[in-house]
């Protein structure tokens, strides 16, 4: 058991990921070829000018109004990204397997980091059941999502801390993670994927058709 | 979560008209527009929301009805189109119902949601696609599809009958003569520099705007042109109602008549949604990247005229102003500078408004809602305190507005919390306070 979801769904969950991504980027450019507008209008300084004012904290109106959840959101894509990239354990492991490793975070920065993550989704949920907004569009759909996004940190901040059986929560930890990656191209997680092209066609549109400002 | 009910609204253009569908209708068009008509924008808008509702705070709506979140741009997609998509199309009329109350009466596609959507999602491309749906089913507050029904019989928007139209002009010429020595509105001129059109309710309602042009028009020494036949009016709320065939029937009249008469340019009068069509969502329609030929709003042409020194000012006008920005030009063009100079050097006590440009509120009146009529008045007045307010804290007297549908709109508000203001026109202010040579005073 152990043996498979180690090897044989780390595999499965890049493959599916990688994969995934690469259809839904496919099907993107050809739906984009269908939908007229895209191509004509794109235009590659107003849609960098538009991604970066909305990756700068603040950079934004919107973002200005609610610093608490520009706060949050900035720290929790920031760490979600970075902990799994850079984790010492993630790493040692590909250097055992192949060779090749990169720098490493300390472990009280990964946990400081991990928290951060967790609490960040502390803080979406709070925010989904308090803000009437947000509440009356939510599914539970989206608290799935949510937990797909937190478990792998959950999960393996509790594995590094061995506050259960270790070899049993480092599983879960790793069904959670292979969860999350076979559905990030699938669900409304592919966010990740669509974020600089929605952007960068909102920025082109607002930038070269309609000479304003898109932040 | 428990929601009041919304006041009841009667329009036979929904009430009656929904009643006629069967389910499979309903479930054709849908199909149809959703499979064939939509592609990446549709598709990857509604993949990469994550019901984060940080659009809400955009909205006139929503900061206008208390916060309630059916008026926040999300919410009004959650009841529209994933309503429609969770019930894979299966849509009964009780739903094509509130679709077209929601997207037609309830969204200005005004688009300051989509400043707002950290994805720049384009909300109201969502809800025009519900406009879509509603219209191909004839599902249409009344009052606006008669507007559409106009434009697809007379190709204007307001019934206007070809001598109707030429009878005006005529008579607004003789009136700007008794002011500008001179001055003419100069018919079916082929070659001019500049072809001036306007929207339909000019000649209807609001005439004497077309003379204060002419005058303007003698004063700076403009050769100019207005069509005596079809084209004339620039005004498109086929795109707003989702009759898109119509829009494009219109907007392409719009152009060919200026294409007809070989004009350098056309200026296009006073009005926000009639740019849009002319500009972005008409030549889209017709598959033209670009406008065939230049094209400009009155503001950029006053701004030349000022700056240029064809116009000159005589005076300043002194009563306090402040502005409503129309989204189509501001947020649609960004011309908010130009408005900002051209008010500036005419007007002596400017009073901004806050927030500004880009980011100022809707009129509420726009994107084809002041055109749903009477009956949705009451909804639309209530749905724009915001802009009450915000006009209320510049403390001016008069509300510039280069747009007709803000023009009404704004007088609206203002009627409706009592802010004793009054409403103007740029050429209004401009007619007042421009130098009228010696040898041209009538």
């Amino acid at each position: 058991m152990y043996t498979f979801v180690s090897v044989w769904l780390v595999w499965i969950a890049f493959i599916v990921f990688i994969g995934g991504l690469i259809y839904r980027f496919v099907t993107l450019v050809s739906m984009a070829k269908k939908d007229k507008v895209i191509f004509p209008y794109m235009s590659l300084k107003y849609s960098l000018r538009s991604l970066v004012h909305w990756i700068i904290p603040f950079a934004s109106r919107n973002m200005r109004m609610r610093y608490e959840t520009t706060v949050v959101t900035f720290a929790f894509h920031l760490c979600a990204v970075l902990v799994p990239i850079f984790l010492t354990a993630h790493v040692a492991m590909i250097a055992f397997s192949w060779g090749v490793s990169w720098p490493m975070l300390s472990e009280a920065a990964a946990d400081g980091l991990t928290i951060v993550v967790i609490l960040a989704a502390v803080f979406f949920l709070l925010r989904r059941w308090m803000l009437p907004e947000v509440r009356f569009v939510t599914y539970p759909s989206d608290y799935l999502l949510l937990l797909v996004a937190a478990a792998p940190f959950i999960t393996g901040f509790i594995a590094h801390r061995q506050w259960l059986d270790y070899d049993v929560i480092v599983m879960i930890h790793m069904i959670c993670g292979a969860a999350m990656l076979i559905l990030i191209p699938f669900t409304r997680l592919s966010h990740m994927l669509f974020f600089p092209f929605t952007r960068a066609y909102m920025g082109s549109e607002f930038g070269a058709v309609r000479n304003a400002k898109d932040w | 979560m428990a929601l009041a009910a919304l006041p009841k609204v009667s329009d036979p253009g929904l009430d009656e008209t929904s009643k006629t569908l069967t389910k499979e209708q309903i479930n054709k068009v849908i199909n149809q527009v959703v499979d064939k008509e939509t592609a990446a924008r549709f598709e990857t808008y509604l993949n990469t929301c994550v019901h984060c509702g940080l659009c809400s705070d955009a909205c006139h709506w929503f900061l206008s009805n208390d916060r309630d979140p059916r008026f926040s741009p999300v919410g009004k997609v959650k009841q529209t189109l994933w309503e429609i998509l969770k019930r894979k199309g299966n849509v009964d009329e009780e739903l094509l119902r509130d679709c077209s109350r929601i997207a037609h009466t309830e969204c200005n596609v005004c688009r300051r949601c989509s400043m707002y959507c950290p994805f720049g999602i384009d909300i109201a491309y969502l809800l025009l696609t519900v406009r879509r749906i509603c219209s191909l089913l004839g599902v249409v507050p009344q009052f606006l599809q008669d507007t559409v029904n106009s434009h697809a019989v007379t190709m204007n928007q307001m019934w206007v009958k070809q001598d109707e139209w030429i009878d005006t002009l005529q008579w607004q010429e003789e009136d700007a003569r008794a002011e500008v020595v001179g001055a003419r509105i100069p018919l079916d001129k082929e070659g001019a520099d500049v072809f001036y059109s306007v929207i339909a309710p000019e000649p209807k309602i609001l005439a004497q705007l077309i003379g204060n042009m002419a005058q303007i028009m003698r004063v700076a020494g403009i050769d100019w042109t207005m069509p005596s036949f079809d084209g004339w009016d620039n005004s498109n709320m086929a795109m707003y109602s989702g009759d898109f065939e119509t829009m494009g029937r219109v907007e392409r009249a719009h152009h060919e008549a200026a294409l007809k008469l070989k004009a350098r340019r056309i200026v296009m009068g006073e009005c926000g949604h009639a740019f849009r069509g002319a500009v972005y969502d008409g030549p889209k329609w017709l598959g033209w990247r670009e406008p065939p030929i230049p094209l400009i709003h009155a503001v950029e042409f006053y701004h030349e005229l000022i700056t240029t020194g064809r116009i000159k000012i005589a005076k300043k006008f002194e009563t306090p102003v402040t502005v409503q920005e129309p989204c189509n030009i501001i947020r649609g063009r960004g011309l908010g500078q130009k408005l900002r100079e051209i008010i500036n050097a005419t007007c002596s006590d400017f009073r901004p408004p806050e927030p500004a440009f880009e980011h100022n509120y809707c009129c509420g009146a726009g994107g084809g809602v002041i055109n749903c009529g009477p009956p949705w008045k009451t909804s639309r007045v209530k749905g724009n305190q915001v802009k009450a307010e915000q006009l209320a804290a510049t403390k001016a007297k008069i509300v510039i507005t280069p747009c007709h549908n803000c023009h009404s709109g704004i007088e609206d508000i203002i009627g409706g919390y009592k802010l004793g203001m009054h409403v103007k026109f740029f050429s209004e202010i401009l007619i007042e306070v421009m130098e009228i040579p010696e040898e041209l005073k009538a």
